[in-house]
């Protein structure tokens, strides 16, 4: 049996959206057909998108179903970059937290090179926390040549909690949208997007208990948004192509629940979470906690160390042989592991980066679960910073 | 044994790895990122590093049912093999970076790394057999398929490092069984075609990675008796016994055509000369490996100066740290450059390597030849 601990990446489906998922998929009809199965389709894809809304403290109307997380960041950022630069030719800028997803940031280096962005990098903390002074003194000088602004609801590495309402407020003050992805948020935090202010946000399923191949993009009424995938005007024609029903119902339901018991999950697994902290600062040699010390600051489920001398894919290797599953956090090329750019942008070395290990826990996590890494972690460590002498070793000086 | 299976992504290491598994080992595969050039990342399927082939090398472990690691070597690999083929080139000498690699990385950092983290050898799909003897020590030997034959880069390991590999493709008959077992057992990568090329120099333009690296520096090439027979853009960029590429004003006298004789890194210039200017009858090496007891003087064996060269016969004239062998009447070694790797051989036993340093000739050399060559 495994210990699981990187739910930051996927998370186990919630036991309702599995029943809703099975029970839907048998189910024939387009949404977009007229006839009777089409219309029990379409009704079970808007009372998800009714639910979804409710959840998230939006309106039916404002949520665009996606295929995920990382097309709904591309919509937002491209389709608000394209919308707001055709509004007004001299909004160019493109401003994105130094911390965010490659969903986000990819996006944004793309339009760079194809659309005549500016892409602005706002920095962070040493907590990885977005700089709003540096974000003002940017809108100040900029404010009026500036097409978006994007920074994530918190971070899906350190886990650091971002001031998401000082940004709206800042950006709204020179006419900029807003967006946020809040894929990490949802079910770990309280997330209102009507309360938030915010443009646009991005959900998706299978992070918060519903299946994979599902997301949302929630976009403000009246918001004006360029689509990027073109054909049959589903969604209000923002976001063409057929709506699976059976994932929108189950995507729904996990939300729903996932919202619901938020409160209770964040105190369970916030003070599992609070011990594997101490026990891992207390006895594996040189780690170190990144992102915020405070636990209010920082998503309940998440924590993420550096360990001196170790290189984050031994301690991987070396947990999951113990029966542990972790992450270093951060994105790979076809698995080639990179320094982490939300490290780097935090003031850590390369050398520092490269020992990392994030251990995300979720509604399955247990006590039995914190007890197997405390357990399995400093031999782990030694281990590892061994290999990582011998790397050093192999170098010539 | 608990066995780290390095995988290129291409078809031998994943039938090497395949046959671990079966031999009852605990096999964990790796992948090896050699380069942190996104751009080399991302295109194209040469060489060892490229997307596709870190994507292979997953769905061949995913087949096997072993877990599976990317390791980023990129630092090692580049201040080592990369650094070693510039200063070597740039020396006037012709490296073998592959060589390099199993020195520094593959049976360096890749199996220190390994033996760190609790691992017992490396697993490779290199053509060659391992030979264990009554006494437990072991012999490096070619492989059964003689055109496969990759003993020749391996031999730099030496013997602390043999210990701890694993060759298990070394009795395979042909690379078509190669693939023929690959296609059988479902590994995806049976019919990708074979690397040749230097892996890190994507486009396969050797001299024109030198040059971007390196920079230009234009200078003469001049023959055997100092005439100036044509211009280049860096003496780096050209190997002892080269034909091809020399670009020369004009004809030799004899109208023959006309070889690279020698490489002068100090006066820049390169030298020229006849097909049998580049005959060799003695050579001598540097940084020698043995597998057991150096030769005794005399000794009868083969060398090799090339990975896909023929051996020839040679006898035993020095071997300590130093080796010289004298190479017997009739056998043809032709352009050998210092830099390149000396392998000695009895029978299919490969005795030890070392890295050459110069030659004897039965023709008179030019002047330039004795400087840079007989270092």
């Amino acid at each position: 049996m495994s210990v699981y601990l990187d739910h930051a990446a996927t998370t186990p489906m919630l036991p309702a959206a599995v029943e809703t998922l099975t029970a839907e998929l048998a189910r024939t009809g387009n949404p977009s057909s007229l006839h009777a199965s089409g219309r029990a389709a379409r009704r079970t894809v808007e009372e998800g998108r009714e639910r979804l809304a409710a959840a998230l403290g939006a309106r039916p109307s404002e949520v665009v179903l996606t295929s995920g997380g990382t097309e709904a960041d591309n919509l937002a950022v491209k389709g608000l970059f394209w919308a707001r630069r055709t509004a007004d030719p001299d909004r160019r800028r493109l401003l994105v937290s130094s911390v965010e997803h490659h969903a986000v940031l990819d996006p944004a280096f793309w339009m760079a090179e194809h659309a005549g962005a500016e892409v602005v990098l706002l920095p962070v903390d040493g907590d990885g926390v977005v700089d709003t002074a540096a974000l003002a003194a940017e809108l100040a000088e900029h404010g009026s040549r500036t097409a978006l602004v994007s920074v994530m609801w918190a971070n899906n590495e350190v886990g650091a909690l971002q001031p998401v309402d000082e940004v709206v407020a800042l950006a709204h003050r020179y006419g900029v949208p807003v967006h946020a992805d809040a894929v990490q948020g949802v079910g770990q935090v309280p997330v209102d997007f009507a309360g938030s202010g915010l443009d646009a946000m991005t959900v998706t399923g299978h992070k918060l208990g519903g299946p994979g191949g599902i997301g949302a993009l929630l976009a403000r009424r009246g918001l004006d948004l360029t689509p990027v995938l073109h054909g049959g005007g589903q969604e209000r024609g923002v976001r063409s192509g057929t709506l699976h029903a059976a994932l929108v119902a189950s995507f729904a339901v996990a939300a729903q629940e996932a919202v619901a018991t938020m409160p209770e999950l964040a105190v369970r697994v916030g003070a599992l979470r609070d011990r594997l902290v101490a026990g891992v600062l207390e006895r594996a040699e040189g780690a170190r906690l990144r992102g915020p010390e405070q636990a209010s600051r920082r998503l309940p489920a998440n924590a993420h160390f550096t360990f001196d001398g170790c290189e984050g894919d031994s301690l991987l290797y070396l947990l999951d042989s113990a029966g542990i599953e972790a992450s270093t956090g951060s994105a790979c090329q076809a698995g080639v592991p990179q320094p982490s750019h939300v490290l780097l942008a935090m003031g850590l070395g390369e050398d520092d980066a490269r020992g990392a290990l994030r251990f995300s826990l979720g509604h399955t996590s247990t006590e039995e679960d914190v007890d197997a890494v405390l357990e399995a972690l400093p031999a782990a460590v030694h281990r590892a910073r061994a290999a990582g002498r011998a790397l050093r070793a192999a170098v010539p000086a | 044994m608990r066995v780290l299976a390095a995988l290129s992504g291409g078809v031998d290491s994943a039938v090497a790895a395949a046959r671990a598994v079966d031999a009852g080992h605990e096999v964990v595969g790796v992948h090896m990122a050699l380069s942190r050039n996104r751009d080399q990342l991302r295109t194209g399927s040469r060489g060892c590093c490229s997307i596709e082939d870190a994507g292979d090398a997953r769905r061949a472990a995913d087949v096997l049912g072993i877990p599976f690691y990317v390791w980023d070597l990129s630092a090692q690999f580049e201040q080592t093999v990369v650094a070693d083929f510039l200063s070597e080139y740039q020396a006037g000498r012709t490296p073998n970076p592959c060589v390099r690699c199993n020195e520094h990385v593959k049976f360096s950092a890749l199996l220190d790394k390994g033996v760190a983290l609790g691992f017992d050898a490396v697993c490779t799909g290199h053509y060659a057999r391992v030979v264990e003897r009554p006494d437990g020590s072991r012999e490096l030997h070619r492989a059964t398929d003689a055109a496969k034959d990759q003993s020749y880069v391996l031999a730099v390991m030496g013997p602390e490092r043999l210990a701890r590999a694993l060759f298990p493709l070394g009795d395979v008959v042909s690379k078509e069984q190669t693939r023929a077992e690959a296609a059988q057992r479902g590994l995806s990568v049976s019919a990708k075609p074979d690397s040749y090329d230097i892996c890190f120099v994507a486009d396969g333009d050797t001299q024109g990675f030198l040059r971007d690296r390196l920079g230009s520096r234009p200078g003469e090439v001049v023959d055997a008796d100092g005439t100036v027979v044509g211009a280049h853009d860096g003496a780096y960029a050209y190997t002892v016994g080269q034909r091809r590429g020399l670009r020369l004003g004009r004809p030799a006298a004899d109208g023959r055509p006309r070889y690279v004789l020698a490489v002068e890194p100090v006066q820049n210039r390169v030298v020229v000369g006849p097909a049998e200017a580049l005959a060799v009858t003695a050579v001598r090496a540097d940084r020698a490996v043995w597998f057991g007891d150096a030769p005794a003087g005399g000794t009868a064996c083969e060398v090799q100066v090339r990975a896909h060269g023929a051996a020839v016969g040679a006898r035993v004239i020095r071997a300590d740290d130093r080796v010289e062998v004298a190479l017997d009447a009739g056998a043809a070694l032709r352009g050998v450059a210092p830099g390149q790797s000396l392998v000695l051989y009895a029978g299919s036993r490969v005795l030890g390597q070392a890295t050459v340093t110069g030659t004897t000739g039965p023709v008179s050399a030019p002047t330039g030849r004795e400087s840079a060559v007989r270092a």
